[in-house]
């Protein structure tokens, strides 16, 4: 293979994309919040249970490519016990990552997540890498999204 | 077809048909370009690309106005580029090309100029499962509008429609039939001769999307004896923004027109204006002239090769092509009609077709990954996407080789 496609599809994407985390519903969400990527057809659904202004679960179900999959596998893996601003500052560091752009403020440690790096060299698919993270902060930010919790 | 082309014998001359093409020598990540994604667009021909450079170099004059010399030159060739549709078509006239932007358009006049006019309230009309999204959703509209209903005939498992569940649809408030020649996301090839003997036996029109057949086989609209054929020039060599309705005289001298404005009138008063007769009346404004004139050369050059050589050339490449691919392990092809143009689509287990699309890239490779405009079609087989491999004429079996040479390095990745 290539040095450059396994900057892309270095092993915790492919392990993340064939074994995802907290791959299934959740009972007990607070906010269920559906995002698509129209140009691919990925589909996901991030639950969330938020505790104040702390996630204190959270899962994905859905279907897309490696890239987007992993990428939403390790988004539930880094969020579980963070505060709200904590995953504002999270998302700001990644976005800044796979677009290849210095973050604007101090960005927090990204540990896993610097799996993504290669991305910002693949412009079609930075959309992939992001499209979990975009579903999240619909999540967090739109309350008319809550689902019953029976 | 099947049968008589396993033994048709092919005059084609690949590596010179090759070198006729500019951008396929070209090199991506640094391998030689594989040009896959013809059923997408195709590249283009150094006559295609001189035909356009030559009109804005010599002839650059609108159409149908002017008396001085560059004006009779962009009619003259614009007018000559239509003689040259009508023919390669074998329609009756060239009173009955109308210049579009391409298929799509061509449908959508036909939807909204024919439709509004003659499709009502309670009406139906009538696709397949096989459709294009520019063959769906027009007439969805027309059908929200008029109140109207869209009614669909299945394909079965292997992506061919299901004939006699299209002859039940055919039905007393049937007003018309719209079905594809070829299907883009699977390749099948439609009856569409019987399709339209059976709507016609019941006195229903049919229009027929061409996009995906014109490039590849003979089209004879009179043979057909379809209502009307809409095609794409950019899908078969020709310039992107440049398409083709045909319609039978009878009919496109009935519909009123599709956008009003310059060249589609006769006279023109604030209390009446007179239309002009088809294929003008169909084409309001100043036309795509380089574009129409870039597509004449096209035919030339897809007349020169032959049509009956393309076609046996591509059928033995998808068949080279199909075996390959049926040699993956894990890999199954979505659409397997016997009668079928050179189109692969496939998917893998455990392999998106977009990370699989990134990987043939990465090779050189040009693919497509998505739903090919065809969600229903990808939903009809309970899969989003698919990858496709669409071959053209000027492919070769060793450029199928590097694409299962490719899949083979996508599968290491993932396994």
């Amino acid at each position: 293979m290539s040095s450059d496609l396994r900057d892309l599809y270095q092993q915790v994407i492919v392990d993340h994309s064939r074994k995802p985390r907290n791959y299934h519903s959740l009972q007990d969400a607070t906010r269920k919040v559906e995002g698509y990527n129209p140009l691919c057809g990925d589909r996901i659904t991030i639950y969330l249970k938020l505790e104040g202004d702390v996630v204190r679960d959270i899962s994905f179900e859905g279907a897309g490519c490696a890239i987007s999959t992993a990428s939403a596998s390790l988004l539930t893996e880094s969020l579980k016990g963070k505060t709200l601003a904590d995953a504002e500052a999270l998302f700001e560091s990644f976005h800044a990552l796979v677009t290849g752009l210095e973050p604007v403020h101090e960005a927090p440690k990204l540990g896993k997540l610097e799996a993504f790096s290669g991305v910002c060299d693949y412009p079609t698919r930075v959309k992939c890498a992001t499209l979990a993270w975009h579903t999240l902060r619909a999540a967090l930010g739109n309350e008319t999204d809550k689902v019953s919790t029976e | 077809m099947g049968a008589q082309t396993n033994t048709a014998r092919v005059k084609l001359d690949v590596s010179t048909i090759r070198r006729d093409f500019p951008a396929l020598t070209q090199t991506v990540h640094g391998k030689p370009l594989v040009y896959l994604d013809n059923a997408a667009t195709t590249q283009k021909p150094q006559v295609v690309i001189d035909a356009l450079t030559s009109f804005y170099t010599h002839d650059c004059a609108n159409v149908h106005r002017g008396v001085h010399t560059l004006s009779e030159r962009a009619t003259n060739g614009y007018e000559a580029a239509r003689i040259k549709v009508s023919r390669f078509l074998n329609a009756r006239t060239p009173r009955e090309i109308v210049f579009t932007r391409g298929a799509t358009e061509s449908i959508n006049l036909v939807a909204e100029a024919w439709g509004r006019a003659n499709v009502g309230s309670g009406d139906e009309i009538l696709i397949t499962a096989l459709e294009h999204h520019s063959n769906i959703v027009p007439w969805q509209i027309l059908a929200q509008e008029k109140r109207a209903r869209l009614t669909v005939a299945p394909m079965d498992d292997r992506g061919e429609v299901i004939l006699e569940e299209f002859e039940k649809r055919l039905g007393p408030w049937t007003k018309i039939a719209a079905i594809s020649h070829v299907s883009n996301a699977l390749g099948s090839i439609n009856p569409v001769r019987r399709m339209i003997q059976m709507a016609h036996e019941r006195g229903i029109p049919v229009l027929v999307d061409g996009a995906q057949a014109a490039p590849h086989m003979k089209v004879d609209v009179r043979a057909l004896d379809c209502d009307f054929y809409a095609f794409s020039g950019h899908k078969m060599l020709g310039p992107t923004g440049i398409g083709v309705l045909y319609g039978k005289q009878a009919l496109l001298d009935k519909m009123p027109p599709y956008q009003g404005g310059g060249d589609m009138i006769r006279s023109v008063k604030f209390e009446c204006t007179v239309y002009n007769d088809p294929p003008y009346r169909f084409e309001a404004g100043t036309p795509h002239i380089a574009g129409a004139i870039a597509l004449g050369a096209a035919i030339d050059y897809l007349e020169s090769v032959g049509l009956d050589n393309i076609e046996a050339y591509e059928r033995e490449l998808l068949e080279y092509g199909t075996e390959a691919l049926e040699r993956i392990e894990g890999l199954r092809l979505i659409g397997t009609a016997p009668e079928k143009a050179a189109v692969l689509s496939f998917v893998i287990d455990g392999i998106h077709p977009h990370d699989m699309a990134t990987i043939l890239d990465s090779e050189g490779i040009a693919i497509r990954a998505g739903h090919h405009c065809a969600e229903p079609v990808m939903d009809r087989f309970g899969i989003p996407a698919t990858s496709r491999a669409s071959l053209a004429f000027y492919n070769t079996k060793g450029e199928i080789d590097a694409l299962a040479a490719g899949i083979a390095k996508a599968k290491e990745i993932f396994q």
